[in-house]
């Protein structure tokens, strides 16, 4: 149908700015930039972080903070949080040491925990969601409530018995390469949240709700069953970061990854990730949760206690987030010279 | 219209060649306004042509970015609010802005309540102004009762009352009387009436005509930001003003072309929401314009909203092509063909930050995946289409659609709508705040639609454009219908007795 008659055919360019400014000019690529620089400068640098093992540990050490970043993205985008993913982490631990200590099998014992996840993050989708409270007040109850539950079952001990060919798996590389075999696992779920995210209808309503729940709403989106299966997927992902986790150190305890949940998040909003939601990028992400550890680790072996590398974590968090406000600022200001210049010396031929 | 000879006065406030932009935007390109004692004066222009930000300026809101304001000859500059009622400069605003908790008097006083000697708040002194001040303006509100639940006629006069015991010489009125019913009106120009002859400077910002060729003195027009001309009043016609404040004639403004009115599509039935609307029952043909009319609030895009789903309803059924449209699932409403266009862009019609083409197929995004998976490319492809469809201005595609004009964002709500090929087109104030020219082409958009055979129900606060697009008019009143009248009947004066005069209806 034409809808306003015979009027010339507009013609539209896709994009405002080139592609290479597109490319580069963005948070994602700033933070892969930064990240290669330390990284070379610690390959120079540091003694020791040039070997084999340093990659292995590094990536077996981050595993759990990528996995969990992946849904912790999604659910920030939204303008949502989830701050009790380690305690989950805590609880999967516990279930998984509790059955197998049982004499359950291990890969059901796993599957239980994933699913006991999977339950936590329904019981924090419902309460934002269908009651309507506060992400950040709902999962800061139920950090607690979760880890309450972790340490009950277990007390203050430990379970280390788990099956050899299990841990031995969870430590293992891919053949040939000094890179854990977990990564695997991390790039599957990679794809399938970046496509998630970036190419399908529903990451577009999660971009949307973020922006603006209201224009979403109106557009037909069910704000409320879109962030309810986020929550849902951030509790069983967390769930198995915490099989994983348990494997790894033979070692189920109820204070098991005890305060993960802030290094996640700094980690995703070091990528990039609007706190204020609808902004981000999964490489980026991937990327701001290798520079932290990459950071970590080469200052470990060069022998900076551990105080100093959080605050070092700490200062690189604030400025990054201080860093695109203050972009925003300076884009504002030019924005607001150009138009006084326009407004005063050329007034524009706009029909009336 | 009763005193018709002004004698000169000194200007109470001036302001001359006023500049402010907003980033890249130019809101003011030149005000220029001059206001004297003793009178009131009319501002008028289309919504966008800078009034607003006129007053904001004066009010200490914004600051100029160049110009000069001038408050008894005398060159001001401010930079806060406080400033500029401590100047003397008072605005009562469309939509007062009073404490609900405290009572009438306690919010005349807010903030410089008066003391006794041991510097408690002396309440009794306070009373004694208050009620002397309603005395004089001839209003009967109780000064002890607190402001929630009365009606925004009465808050507005609170907000008048403030003014005159913070003896402003200098009072705005932005578009005071647009949720007033008749009474209310007089009452508010008697008040006004007796404040000019009090010797003070009065700026009277409204969009009907008769109001101000009733009430004002002096009119001073605006187009685009620029001060255009200021005449008496008994000077010139509404015609004059009109084509001053459009700058070409407006004989193309409703193009109504001839539709074949078909079949019903909506059948809304007994449709009830406890404290906001009540047994509503109507319906739309295919092919028809059905005009929603009646004062802000009175319930109308509560309805719209329920009938698309956004909102619940508790009692009452939709009907869509004979078929129950089941409530409160926009998801689904949108799938059977109905397009709500939201009466607030900014907040509800777009996602401001996102890009337009992102934008325009938001609400198609699951029906132009292919394989589940959507990239900008298909995006842009769509996009591509009713972008020019609709003739909309933007830099790119992936422009954000914040920084459109406010025109070019209502084309995109519109084609977002239009790309989800709707039977029934809500529109809700589908010309607020866009300028002459998009205004006409919007019209001639939503006549064409009609013709090709899509149920339209158009709900607006403007008059003229109900009047002038619509088959037939509805007009609702505090969450009831009130009236329905053939597009013959439809009168402005049927119309506006409907929207604003209480009937012996039985509840």
């Amino acid at each position: 149908m034409t809808a306003t008659g015979a009027a010339p055919a507009r013609t539209y360019r896709n994009h405002a700015r080139p592609a290479w400014r597109r490319a580069l000019l963005n948070r994602e690529a700033a933070i892969i930039a930064i990240l290669v620089i330390v990284y070379v400068v610690s390959l120079a640098v540091v003694p020791n972080f040039s070997g084999p093992l340093t990659i292995t540990y590094l990536l077996r050490d981050v595993a759990p903070i990528l996995l969990i970043a992946l849904p912790m993205t999604l659910i920030i985008v939204t303008e949502e949080i989830d701050l009790s993913v380690a305690s989950v982490v805590g609880l999967s631990s516990v279930l998984t040491g509790l059955l197998t200590q049982a004499g359950v099998p291990f890969l059901w014992a796993a599957v239980v925990a994933v699913l006991a996840g999977a339950l936590a993050g329904v019981l924090n989708g419902f309460l934002v969601t269908v009651v309507g409270l506060p992400s950040l007040a709902v999962t800061i109850g139920t950090l607690a409530l979760f880890r309450g539950i972790a340490v009950g079952l277990l007390g203050t001990t430990a379970i280390t018995e788990f099956p050899e060919e299990w841990t031995s798996f969870a430590r293992s590389n891919i053949p040939g390469t000094p890179v854990p075999t977990i990564m695997v696992a991390f790039a599957v779920l990679a794809v399938v949240f970046a496509v998630v995210l970036h190419f399908t209808p529903f990451g577009r309503a999660l971009f949307a709700i973020g922006l603006n729940k209201e224009a979403a709403a109106f557009s037909g989106i069910d704000v409320g069953r879109s962030k309810f299966l986020l929550f849902v997927a951030s509790g069983a992902v967390s769930a198995f970061a915490g099989v994983y986790f348990t494997l790894l150190y033979s070692n189920a305890r109820g204070d098991n990854a005890m305060g993960l949940e802030l290094q996640i998040i700094a980690a995703v909003l070091l990528g990039g990730v609007s706190i204020f939601g609808g902004r981000g990028a999964m490489h980026g992400v991937i990327a701001g949760v290798l520079l932290i550890g990459t950071l970590g680790s080469a200052l470990r072996l060069a022998n900076v206690t551990s105080d100093i590398i959080n605050v070092i974590t700490g200062l690189l968090l604030v400025f990054s987030v201080i860093s695109s406000s203050l972009l925003a600022w300076v884009h504002d200001r030019r924005a607001a010279a150009i138009g006084r210049r326009r407004g005063v010396s050329a007034p524009s031929s706009r029909t009336p | 219209m009763e005193d018709a000879v002004v004698t000169p006065s000194p200007p109470a406030l001036e302001l001359e060649r006023v500049v402010k932009s907003f980033g890249p935007v130019v809101a003011l390109r030149s005000g220029s306004l001059t206001m004297r004692r003793g009178s009131i004066h009319a501002l008028v222009g289309e919504n966008g042509a800078g009034k607003s930000t006129l007053v904001k300026i004066v009010a200490g809101l914004y600051r100029r970015d160049s110009g000069e304001l001038r408050l008894e000859g005398e060159s001001v500059d401010f930079t806060s609010t406080s400033q500029s009622k401590a100047a003397g400069i008072a605005v009562i605003y469309q939509e007062p802005t009073l404490f609900p908790d405290l009572t009438v008097t306690e919010n005349i006083f807010m903030g410089r309540q008066p003391t006794d000697r041991i510097g408690r708040i002396d309440r009794r002194a306070m009373r004694a102004e208050a009620l002397e001040i309603f005395e004089r303006l001839g209003v009967a509100i109780n000064p002890d009762r607190v402001v929630e639940g009365l009606s925004i006629a009465d808050q507005q006069l609170i907000e008048i009352a403030k003014a005159i015991s913070l003896d402003a010489r200098v009072m705005i009125m932005d578009e005071p009387t647009a949720a007033l019913s008749g009474f209310e009106v007089e009452r508010l120009f008697a008040v006004a009436r007796s404040l000019r002859d009090e010797d003070r400077a009065l700026l009277f910002i409204s969009h009907r005509f008769d109001e101000v060729f009733e009430l004002c003195d002096t009119v001073t027009v605006m187009r685009d930001g620029s001060y255009i001309d200021t005449l008496p009043i008994d000077e010139t016609s509404v015609d004059e003003l009109v084509s001053l404040m459009v700058g070409r004639d407006v004989t193309e403004m409703y193009p109504k072309l001839p539709a074949d009115v078909g079949d019903v599509v909506l059948e809304v039935e007994g449709l009830t929401r406890t404290g906001v609307f009540r047994d509503i029952s109507f319906s739309v043909r295919a092919g028809e314009i059905v005009g929603l009319a009646g004062l802000v609030g009175a319930g109308r895009s509560e309805v719209a909203r329920a009938v698309f789903g956004v909102d619940r309803y508790e009692a009452g059924s939709v009907r869509l092509h004979g078929r129950p449209l089941p409530g409160g699932n926009p998801r689904l409403s949108t799938a059977r063909g109905v397009a709500l266009v939201p009466e607030d862009r900014r907040k509800q019609g777009l996602v401001l930050d996102d890009g337009v083409s992102r934008n325009i197929t938001l609400s198609i995004r699951s029906r132009l995946a292919k394989w589940g998976l959507l990239w900008s490319g298909l995006e842009n492809e769509a996009a591509k289409v009713w972008a020019s469809r609709l003739e909309v201005k933007t830099a790119a595609l992936d422009a954000e659609a914040g920084t459109l004009s406010g025109g070019n964002q209502q084309k995109l709500v519109l084609g977002k709508w239009l790309a989800t090929e709707p039977k029934l087109l809500i529109v809700d104030e589908p010309t607020r705040g866009i300028d002459v020219g998009t205004k006409a082409e919007v019209h001639r958009l939503i006549s064409t639609l009609a013709q090709q055979g899509i149920a339209i129900l158009m709900i607006s606060s403007e008059l003229p454009e109900v009047l002038g697009m619509a088959d037939r008019v509805l007009v609702m009143r505090e969450g009831s219908l009130t009236a329905e009248f053939s597009r013959d009947e439809a009168t402005p004066e049927n119309v506006m007795r409907a929207a604003t005069v209480a009937q012996e209806v039985s509840r």
